[in-house]
């Protein structure tokens, strides 16, 4: 319930732009190529995009037109079916120890999520620790300290510049002489068409591997609900470098819908794990298709 | 159907087709411009927007003298290009010097679009330009903000300015007086992000630039908006009047279309764009640039801009009196080694080139650490030999592979590259035609 009332909150704004439009598409009744179009465009300025929007109606017009459908209501339901369908179900779990190695590109929100990931850790009763691997940019370490003090739970830091790997090794050691459950790795935004910063991010992936070899693996990518077509770049780009286990879908509390994580999962098959809407340590929740298809359109 | 990674290709791929034909139909001219439009969408230009550019282009496109024309193609790329440059806005914008000093720049935007790091970087441009900048630390909710915009103006060496987390307004009053006390002319206020539709947090950035005067309101959006660009930039700017724009993380892949949803839906001008991680990575907003970059057509004014700022006209001409003399020695080549790194990231550079991307091109990587090799090898030998190469012998080449690190087979290339270089000099030389 939380997280229906929550992202139906988030994508308000974008209910009233859209949902609008649907609604009275819908009751038109009409289902020719009008309507169609129509609804092409309603996807794409979702942020769906080109290839997948018409995948989308292409599988609705085959749904509806094999079950004869021309109620309006009925309509509608084979719409969000069709979209939850590509998004499926697949929740977020691991096993103990693990570790969780968070990337993505500069501004997303990498930071302030896994604070709230450490929240969620912590209440589930399990030891957390944090590596703090963005030496990079100015003051990360210390923002990164201030979630983790928030989320009551141990940060391993060095002094900026210095080798991010070199973090995650400390972090590690010192997970596995604690026996802590889970290793939250935080890392430099770093855009996906810089070689250099991808390498640095592969190798901290092998420290990983290497070192803790028994520990259960996720590497989840953060993208910003704002951003368009470039995040399938992004989740392209960093799977070829890191093996992407799946997506934490930011700033939703904004009138951004992301709705191309539609078109990553459809192409590529990776899934949304979490959703962030908002600023406070709570504002991470588990993803859950229906209801955000129920919040866009 | 085809995956077109940008815009560029696909528009290529578009004009392709009409390129082959001799003269165009209004049905043709139709269908090109429903892929230009996808194109677009593509790119993340707002839908309305490529709407209205398509219905713009169609008509101009549609005209007697596209039909008649015996290269239509090229006709249309011509008009494409220059709505696009229309839409972009046409003239590039300086940022305002308030007539009562200090200069007041307040930036704002969504979480994460890079204004703290954009304040150093515009602190530092300015300081270039002689200019004393102050910052002023007004983001009073993200952790360490006020850290890192301190470290940011340590690194651009401009005032700093913070009053921990009270009252922002009165943090910006209290930023001023400081500002005009101590000789700061210019105050670049750093506020929090938030969401365009947080009425609270938008009243407090009201009360702000009531309280202080600001004279240039900028708003800090990232490259890879998608559609939702004008929402916020529409309602940016509907409540505090924006001044203007700045673009971030042009440095990645993306085409940017929300650039021109921004200007398209708030018809306020873009004025900077972010290119990297460096605070020098700074560049003024030119429209044309932008609209030739989109299509395709390279951005062949900012590399020659950045090869004349890099290349000293003097050295360049001491180097070619040096080629006609046949004199050109191991010096020389260090210092051709050294402009060539000043240029900046030459991937950067290599994304400029007309056509790199329809190449593939950009994904072929310049090897940085080979030209750092290169000149490693030339730094470790003494002058004499720098001077004269030629009396290089083993024992000679050893050495200088042990100064610098690297195996004798690594200098003994980088002498026989330097050889064949003379040679391909002279022989310009001769023909007259210097290669710069």
């Amino acid at each position: 319930m939380g997280f229906f009332k929550k992202i139906i909150e988030g994508l308000k704004k974008t209910k009233e732009n859209i949902g609008f439009k649907l609604n009275r598409l819908f009751k038109r009744g009409i289902f020719d190529d009008d309507f169609y179009d129509e609804l092409e465009f309603i996807l794409l300025s979702a942020d769906v995009g080109e290839e997948t929007s018409v995948a989308v109606i292409e599988e609705l017009r085959e749904r509806m037109g094999k079950d004869r459908v021309s109620d309006p209501e009925k309509a509608n339901q084979y719409l969000r079916n069709v979209l939850t369908d590509i998004l499926g179900d697949e929740k977020f779990t691991v096993s103990t120890p693990c570790v969780i190695l968070v990337s993505g590109v500069n501004g997303v929100g990498k930071t302030t999520t896994i604070g709230k990931l450490a929240n969620i850790f912590v209440k589930q009763g399990k030891s957390v620790v944090i590596a703090a691997a963005d030496t990079f940019r100015a003051a990360a370490s210390e923002q990164l300290e201030v979630w983790a003090n928030r989320a009551k739970v141990r940060v391993i830091m060095h002094e900026e510049g210095s080798d991010p790997a070199a973090v995650v090794f400390d972090a590690l050691s010192s997970a596995k002489s604690r026996g802590t459950d889970v290793v939250l790795v935080d890392t430099a935004g770093r855009l996906h068409n810089k070689k250099n910063l991808m390498e640095e991010l592969k190798k901290i992936d092998r420290v990983i591997d290497r070192e803790f070899p028994e520990a259960d693996r996720k590497n989840l990518i953060v993208l910003d609900a704002t951003t368009g077509q470039n995040a399938i770049q992004q989740v392209e780009i960093f799977n070829e470098a890191i093996d992407v286990d799946g997506i934490v879908l930011t700033k939703l509390d904004g009138t951004a819908k992301g709705g191309v994580v539609l078109a990553i999962k459809h192409d590529m098959d990776v899934p949304v794990y979490f959703v962030g809407v908002g600023e406070g340590i709570d504002d991470l929740l588990e993803f859950d298709a229906a209801s955000y298809v129920e919040g866009i359109i | 159907m085809a995956a077109f990674s940008n815009l560029t290709e696909r528009i290529n791929h578009v004009f392709a087709k009409l390129r082959n034909r001799g003269a165009l139909t209004e049905l043709e001219i139709k269908q090109a411009m429903r892929e230009v439009r996808v194109a677009l969408l593509e790119a993340d230009v707002n839908f309305a927007v490529a709407k209205d550019f398509i219905n713009k282009v169609s008509e101009l496109a549609v005209g007697e003298e596209v039909l008649k024309s015996l290269t239509p193609g090229q006709q249309v790329i011509k008009i494409v290009n220059e709505q696009l440059v229309e839409l972009l806005g046409s003239t590039q914008s300086k940022l305002g010097v308030s007539p009562k000093l200090p200069t007041v720049i307040m930036m704002c935007g969504l979480q994460g679009a890079g204004k703290t790091t954009m304040c150093g970087k515009l602190a530092l441009y300015l300081q270039k330009q002689g200019k004393r900048v102050l910052l002023c630390a007004d983001d009073i909710y993200r952790p360490a903000a006020i850290k890192q915009l301190e470290i940011v103006a340590s690194k651009a060496k401009a005032g700093f300015f913070e009053m921990g987390q009270s009252n922002p307004t009165k943090i910006a009053q209290s930023a001023v007086a400081y500002a005009e006390k101590n000789g700061f002319d210019t105050v670049i206020v750093d506020t929090a992000g938030r969401l365009h539709i947080n009425e609270e947090l938008m009243n407090e950035l009201k009360a702000i630039k009531k309280a202080v005067n600001v004279y240039e309101t900028l708003l800090v959006v990232d490259a890879m908006t998608g559609q939702d660009a004008v929402n916020v930039a529409k309602t940016f700017d509907e409540q505090l009047d924006i001044t203007g724009v700045i673009i971030t993380k042009l440095d990645g892949d993306t085409r940017g279309g929300a650039t021109l949803s921004i200007k398209a839906v708030t018809g306020k001008p873009i004025k900077f764009v972010g290119t990297g991680e460096k605070a020098e990575d700074l560049e003024p907003f030119h429209p044309d640039r932008m609209a030739s970059r989109i299509l395709g057509m390279g951005d062949v004014l900012t590399l020659i801009e950045k090869a004349q700022t890099a290349i000293d006209e003097e050295q360049a001409a001491k180097l070619a009196k040096k080629l006609k003399e046949s004199n050109f020695d191991l010096n020389d080549y260090l210092e051709q080694f050294e402009q060539v790194a000043n240029m900046g990231d030459l991937n950067d550079l290599v994304g400029m080139i007309p056509g790199a991307s329809r190449l593939k091109l950009s994904d072929k990587k310049v090897d940085e650490a080979q030209i750092k090799r290169n000149k490693a090898i030339i730094q470790s030998m003494t002058k004499e030999e720098r001077a004269n190469p030629k009396i290089l012998n083993y024992s000679r080449r050893k050495r200088i592979a042990k100064g610098c690190g690297l195996q004798v087979q690594d200098v003994n290339r980088l002498i026989k590259q330097f050889e064949q270089t003379c040679d391909m000099m002279k022989k310009m030389a001769r023909s007259k035609r210097l290669p710069f």
